[in-house]
């Protein structure tokens, strides 16, 4: 089962199945039909410290090692993809922090999330996407302040966020080189957030546009230089598709294992459809390709582990996992028939979950751009 | 108020499987479990440590893989744990585990402060015999309430609340008491991740016959008087549902839902 974790990082992620089985799963279909939020679902998760798993123990977070917490979000994404991705995108506005903050910055941050808070990644905008050098957002520097103006959309716990790590052009005229990347707080005047987005899937998270009108913040948090923005990015989502993967990996899980459990019980022509070929092939691919997936990630955290160049395992990870999540919840339909596209059976919502890992924290046609950049360089 | 909780590690029963020719559990593969009642008994004795302070020692009896049992209850608001473990205890039964358990506990004190209160949950659902913790009393001469709901302390005084199958009784003792307790009103809290990795990186310390002042003719098979003569797997007898709405169109719409719901119509 891919992750070869000793018994004290085991521990950490039974406790989490535990949770998110006991908790988290009645409630799950409820949420995913209403679209509303969960807020008390993740509050217990806040109190279990499910938010900051990855905040160094040094700021009062779990200091959880990578390995331990790709296995965490794989768990909590068999339960529910957009929770998972809920905690998860906190962990993502930390990421950047972490690679160019300064102690200061990176206490400001944790002491935001630790006690019970969402962090939000803010870069995409309505016409800078993957196509990170047109964003719009600026930020102006004024004497100790600098004036952030602009809107991002597709903002996951954009509405719900008490901090952000936005992006925004500190000089149009560099493009990506004028790209900077800042922490505002919620608290800040000037922010408001905009339409949420009735989603397809992943509906137990929170997606939202955020605008900044005249929003000004110390010159103290800038991370990194004026200009520095772009590298933060890429980095920060490099390191963070790995567990987009972990979390893609989960959806699939969810799929063979709801397809098992029906196919021993379904019974056509006296008997089992586990026991013929034709669904027990389909079970093989779905296994093979999900593990497959999951060892990819294993591999992109254990190249970050050992320090070395990872970015094009990182996208393939991310990329493979996402298309075989697609795939496997597919074929968990196909395994469960009509019961498979009915809403009275938990695998449909797994299709509708797993698409977006095609498309967010860089689309699959953006990974493979950069993994043939890594081939071609 | 100075607080021990004695725990088992028992199999995770919701798991568990019965060999249908040898008729025993199946052990194999199957995860290990704090007892639930005895997770309940430490989470009440956390809630009386956050009203009326103290400390709070987790005991149990078994093979050092039990220590994980412990690592669990100390992430969960046990302060310190204990593993009492000899080979010489293998096989023992209840007379002869609560022998044992009370001679640690008299060691405990004898190194420590006396406890105020010895916690048990009312049974272990592997054995779910129920006699450890009664047993414990007696060897002790502590006085003991038995199926506790509740207890709140009240000085030297602790008031319990104690379920039959028809009532409740409140039952007043004194301190120092052992009382075994059964699924409260409360769920057991979850660990953090923070207290979970400060719990697995506690050394806990394992008391042996060797630092005991105990007969080892009363520990383990041979101090144990219990023969089990034969086990056997009753055959279950499907109960009925007894529907009893307000009016007989609420239980008439209560059980068309039962029905719904188990997909029957």
């Amino acid at each position: 089962m891919g992750y070869i974790l000793n018994e004290e990082q085991n521990s950490l992620v039974d406790m989490v199945k535990e949770f998110m089985t006991n908790e988290v799963k009645p409630h799950v279909s409820e949420f995913d039909i209403s679209g509303e939020f969960p807020r008390e679902l993740y509050e217990k998760a806040f109190e279990m410290g499910l938010h900051c798993l990855d905040i160094p123990e040094e700021f009062g977070g779990g200091g959880v090692d990578y390995l331990t917490a790709a296995a965490i979000y794989e768990e909590m994404a068999k339960v529910d993809a957009g929770f998972s991705t809920g905690l998860c995108a906190t962990s993502l506005a930390l990421k950047p922090v972490l690679i160019a903050g300064t102690p200061e910055q990176k206490k400001l941050f944790s002491d935001i999330i630790v006690p019970g808070a969402f962090g939000a990644f803010c870069l995409t905008e309505p016409d800078a996407g993957s196509d990170a050098g047109s964003v719009r957002t600026t930020a102006i520097r004024e004497g100790d302040e600098y004036v952030i103006n602009g809107g991002k959309c597709f903002i996951t716990n954009g509405g719900v966020s008490d901090v952000y790590v936005v992006f925004a052009s500190t000089d149009k005229s560099k493009g990506l080189k004028g790209l900077t990347a800042f922490i505002v707080e919620r608290s800040r005047a000037g922010i408001t957030v905009g339409k949420e987005e009735n989603k397809m899937g992943i509906r137990l998270s929170n997606t939202t546009e955020v605008i900044f009108e005249d929003v000004r913040i110390p010159v103290t948090n800038l991370l990194g230089k004026e200009g520095d923005g772009f590298k933060i990015a890429m980095k920060t989502l490099d390191l963070s598709r790995p567990f987009v993967g972990a979390i893609a990996v989960g959806i699939a899980q969810r799929a063979i294992d709801e397809s098992i459990k029906y196919s021993k019980e379904r019974i056509t022509f006296g008997k089992p459809i586990a026991k013929f070929q034709a669904i027990q092939f389909i079970l093989a691919d779905m296994d093979i390709e999900t593990e497959a997936a999951r060892q990819t990630v294993v591999h992109a955290i254990q190249l970050i582990l050992a320090n070395k160049p990872y970015s094009r395992e990182a996208a393939i990870a991310k990329c493979f996992a996402g298309d075989v999540a697609v795939k496997v919840a597919l074929n968990a339909i196909q395994v469960l028939g009509g019961y498979g596209y009915s809403r009275d059976y938990p695998v449909e919502k797994l299709l509708r979950d797993a698409k977006i890992f095609q498309i967010f924290e860089g689309t699959n046609q953006i990974q493979r751009v950069i993994i043939a950049g890594q081939l071609l360089k | 108020m100075n607080i021990l909780v004695c725990v088992k590690q028992v199999p995770d029963t919701t798991e568990i499987k019965i060999d249908p020719i040898t008729n025993t559990l199946i052990r194999a593969g199957v995860p290990s479990i704090v007892n639930p009642f005895d997770a309940y008994a430490l989470d009440l004795a956390v809630r009386i440590k956050e009203t009326n302070g103290g400390s709070i020692t987790v005991l149990a009896m078994g093979p050092e893989q039990a220590k994980s049992a412990l690592k669990e209850c100390l992430s969960v608001g046990a302060d310190k744990a204990i593993l009492v473990s000899d080979r010489a205890f293998g096989g023992s039964d209840t007379l002869a585990t609560s022998y044992i358990l009370s001679t640690t506990i008299k060691a405990i004190e004898k190194k420590t402060e006396k406890f105020d209160l010895i916690l048990c949950g009312k049974q272990a659902i592997d054995g779910d015999t129920g006699q450890v913790g009664p047993e414990i009393a007696e060897h002790l001469g502590y006085s003991q309430v038995t199926y506790a709901e509740d207890i709140t302390v009240d000085g030297e005084i602790l008031r319990v609340i104690r379920e039959n199958d028809d009532r409740h009784e409140i039952i007043e003792t004194q301190i120092p008491a052992v009382i075994t307790v059964i699924k409260t009103a409360y769920e057991p809290r979850y660990a953090t991740i923070k207290s979970k990795m400060a719990a697995n990186k506690v050394q806990i310390p394992t008391m042996t016959s060797g630092d005991l002042d105990i007969d080892l003719e009363r520990t383990g098979l041979k101090g144990s008087p219990t023969k089990v003569k034969k086990t056997f797997v009753p055959q279950l007898k499907k109960s009925g549902i007894i529907i009893k709405g307000e009016t007989g169109s609420v239980s008439a719409f209560k059980l068309i839902s039962l029905l719904s719901d188990a997909r029957l119509i």
